[in-house]
């Protein structure tokens, strides 16, 4: 019998993450390996490697492993890549890893998959870019998958399905429970954007879970996560804090 | 030799045989009203607010009726997670009393045992029956449950689910899109036409855009489900899939026609899938595509007009949806999956508790739960009493008059399946028919994908995904390996150790008389030497 296995491993992690920034501004990658750009000018359906690493374990499930990952160039996000439990559990965040898949397209997220990978020597764990000035803009889409942060944007109330008001919903449409999905609205300059708890990521006993479960409409909050494409942006927020 | 066969016998047995301890349940003579219950019940909703609204409102009904008995419900928007779940605790014998499930799923369930409860008996009960005497709610009679989707829950002559909703496939056309290609859309699709148009479809200008619709991005026929793909194909080709034993026969030269003809039409630009591409109505909403094929029960999503809606509204582009059975290769006689979800009752120590969740899964077939659940999707109610019903006639009646409860597209999905009934089909069901049906699946997104990916898809292509996917899927041995047939018996799991000894006794007592006989002959020739 075969059990879900659900890790998150970010918070502490990530709140040190400028910490260990290396040196170097660019990446250098070993023969045979893309460079973030040749991935980004890579056609979809065509296969890619490239040197990553690890800044976030969504889940593992059957050997396969969903991992958000980033190098000093740009962000590869993982899905459902062939991944023993046992080497799911080798990987932390900041791991180095040789990844050859295929790039997809799916609703919108460029991902790598039917991937395998190999645990290679390294560490990068990838400072969070504040993406706040590109919300609504054309550019956002740059910085897909990666660790970004979005300052001062206030809560706004999110309607379900029966057309009442609340900070948050659990699933899309408020017909979940706790354990699942949370979706909340946040404006920013008369915009409102969708943000989510992605439960796989962060589920109910996290932090940044129930800090979003407190939040009120009217709150003003800075927040960060890893800058998921569903149909648009959606990003899966990792934390959220009053604003500064 | 009779030693070894005797202990193969024993290891064989012990092995098929199943989870010990598990006590049947037998009915009891009256429900004990004195006593506090509390049950839990494992639910699934499609994402859907409305429908988890109907499922608390059926509760809190069923818990007026019945004030010592309280129904705790856990909430999924995914089959596989309940299946899962499921599967965890049967080993901790932490089952949930009752539980929406798939009849593959309960195939799978029964290896452990006593696990679910046969529901033969419950049906027939002239007190706690369907419609029974002490039941406290207008239940429908047994011959009043639709016999295709009953029957759908029997398993070797023994029911051992309910049915709850169900729907089958649709394919919803860009009807704008066909006729602007010169087309005019039949009345019964055939994949020869589907794929005509849809090549068609997949044309582009010469600045790369597709001269369909002028964008970067048309997928002209994609589908939902390629597991439901494989399996009507070959059910409408009258080639195998799998014997109700359990015998797989999907590896055959029909599906791997099949495939190179799907492969020819993904090298054209014609095809995609869920799994690769992503939501069909996605597609068809932004002008994207021209035939999504996805279950009926996701009708609110298709059309312009669709109330639920998962693109930017700016994206969503003006078209004519047709609602229309899935493609045919003999169009005069079509055939469909049968599909949905059922209820299961969890076997537990206490047969009063069973009673309980008994009642409780009767109670999701009245009339109050069943029409107003069938009515947030394009599903049917299972029941006569509920189709037949003035109040779901109405509800039919009133298709179009608007884009909410009366949405066309949703109430023409549900009339599709009330009109082919009697050509839906299911799959045999045996332990294993869940991988199986996944295997099905994979077939065609492994050749699309190869396909997108430049591979070549010959012969050679063919034997080696064969391979893989029997091995990725155990099908090497049938699944006769896994468990068996229920079409005869529920596979019984691992023997009672009281058992296994006795066959180990016996094998032993063999044993000792065959050395006795061989010590016997081996004396006697010395004596003639």
């Amino acid at each position: 019998m075969k059990k879900l296995a659900l890790f998150v491993t970010l918070a502490l992690s990530l709140a040190f993450g400028g910490a260990v920034m290396a040196e170097e501004e660019t990446d250098v990658k070993s023969e045979g390996v893309m460079t973030y750009e040749e991935y980004v000018a890579a056609d979809l359906d065509s296969e890619v490697v490239v040197e990553t690493y690890v800044q976030a374990k969504q889940s593992w499930w059957e050997d396969q492993a969903t991992v958000y990952t980033q190098d000093k160039d740009g962000a590869y996000f993982l899905y459902n890549m062939a991944c023993s439990e046992e080497d799911y559990d080798k990987l932390e965040v900041g791991t180095k890893i040789k990844v050859t898949g295929f790039k997809s397209e799916w609703s919108g997220e460029v991902e790598i998959v039917d991937a395998t990978f190999e645990i290679e020597e390294g560490e990068y764990i990838a400072p969070v870019t504040d993406v706040t000035e590109f919300l609504g803009k054309d550019e956002l889409i740059d910085y897909q998958n990666q660790f970004v942060s979005f300052k001062g944007l206030t809560v706004e109330a999110s309607k379900d399905a029966d057309g009442n008001e609340a900070a948050f919903l659990y699933n899309w449409d408020g017909s979940g429970e706790d354990g699942n999905d949370l979706y909340f609205n946040a404006s920013l300059n008369g915009e409102t954007y969708t943000f989510t708890v992605e439960s796989y990521l962060c589920d109910n006993t996290t932090d940044v879970y129930k800090a979003v479960k407190e939040l009120e409409v009217g709150d003003v909050i800075d927040m960060e996560g890893f800058l998921y494409w569903y149909e648009g942006v959606n990003p899966h927020i990792t934390a959220v804090k009053e604003a500064e | 030799m009779l030693f070894l066969s005797a202990l193969v016998a024993c290891a064989c047995l012990s092995g098929c045989h199943g989870k010990t301890g598990q006590r049947s349940f037998e009915i009891p003579e009256e429900f004990d009203t004195a006593k506090q219950y509390e049950i839990t019940f494992w639910a699934k909703n499609d994402t859907n607010k409305t429908q988890t609204r109907i499922y608390e409102n059926a509760i809190a009904a069923f818990e007026e009726l019945y004030p010592n008995i309280t129904v705790n419900m856990r909430l999924y928007t995914d089959y596989g997670r309940i299946y899962n779940d499921v599967i965890t605790n049967i080993s901790t014998d932490t089952t949930p009393n009752v539980c929406i499930t798939y009849p593959d799923h309960i195939a799978t369930y029964l290896t452990g045992g006593d696990t679910v409860v046969p529901l033969n008996g419950l049906f027939d009960d002239e007190k706690y029956g369907l419609g029974g005497s002490e039941v406290l709610f207008d239940a429908p009679a047994k011959e009043e449950i639709i016999p295709q989707f009953l029957e759908e829950c029997s398993f070797g002559g023994t029911y051992y689910a309910i049915p709850y909703m169900r729907s089958t496939e649709a394919c919803y056309v860009n009807k704008t899109f066909v006729e602007k290609l010169g087309y005019e859309l039949p009345d019964v699709l055939t994949w020869d036409f589907v794929w005509e148009v849809s090549d068609a479809a997949a044309k582009k200008n010469a600045d790369g855009t597709f001269a369909l619709n002028g964008q970067n991005v048309m997928i002209p026929f994609l589908y939902k489900s390629t597991d439901n793909m494989m399996i009507q194909m070959l059910k409408q080709k009258d080639a195998g899939y799998s014997t109700p034993d359990g015998e797989i026969q999907i590896f055959s030269d029909t599906t791997e026609e099949l495939l190179y003809n799907i492969a020819d039409h993904v090298k054209k630009g014609a095809f995609s899938t869920f799994k690769i591409s992503s939501y069909p109505a996605n597609f068809l909403n932004a002008g994207q595509c021209v035939f999504a094929v996805d279950s009926t029960a996701g009708a609110t999503w298709m059309g312009t007009d669709a109330p639920l809606i998962d693109i930017s509204a700016d994206k969503i582009v003006e078209f004519e949806t047709a609602v229309l059975p899935v493609p045919q290769f003999d169009p005069e006689h079509p055939q469909m999956i049968s599909q949905g979800p059922s209820v299961c009752v969890f076997n537990k120590a206490d047969p009063q508790e069973v009673l309980a969740s008994w009642l409780f899964a009767q109670y999701l077939l009245t009339n109050e739960v069943q029409i107003a659940y069938s009515e947030t999707e394009g599903y049917v109610p299972v029941t006569a009493k509920a189709q037949q019903s003035p109040e779901y006639r109405d509800y039919l009646a009133r298709s179009g008059e608007d884009n909410a409860a009366h949405y066309r597209v949703k109430i023409e999905a549900a009339e599709l399946l009330l009109d082919h009934t009697d050509d839906t089909f299911v799959t045999p069901v045996f332990n294993g028919s869940a991988s199986l049906r996944d295997a099905a699946g994979q077939l065609i997104e492994h050749v699309t994908k190869s396909v997108r990916r430049k591979q070549t898809v010959d012969e050679t292509y063919m034997k080696d995904l064969y391979a893989d996917i029997t091995s990725l899927y155990h099908l090497e041995q049938g699944v006769s390996q896994g468990g068996g047939s229920l079409a005869g018996k529920a596979d019984l799991g691992p023997l009672p150790p009281t058992a296994v000894a006795l066959l180990a006794a016996l094998a032993a007592a063999w044993a000792l008389i065959l050395l006795y006989a061989l010590r016997r002959v081996w004396k006697k020739r010395r004596g003639e030497k």
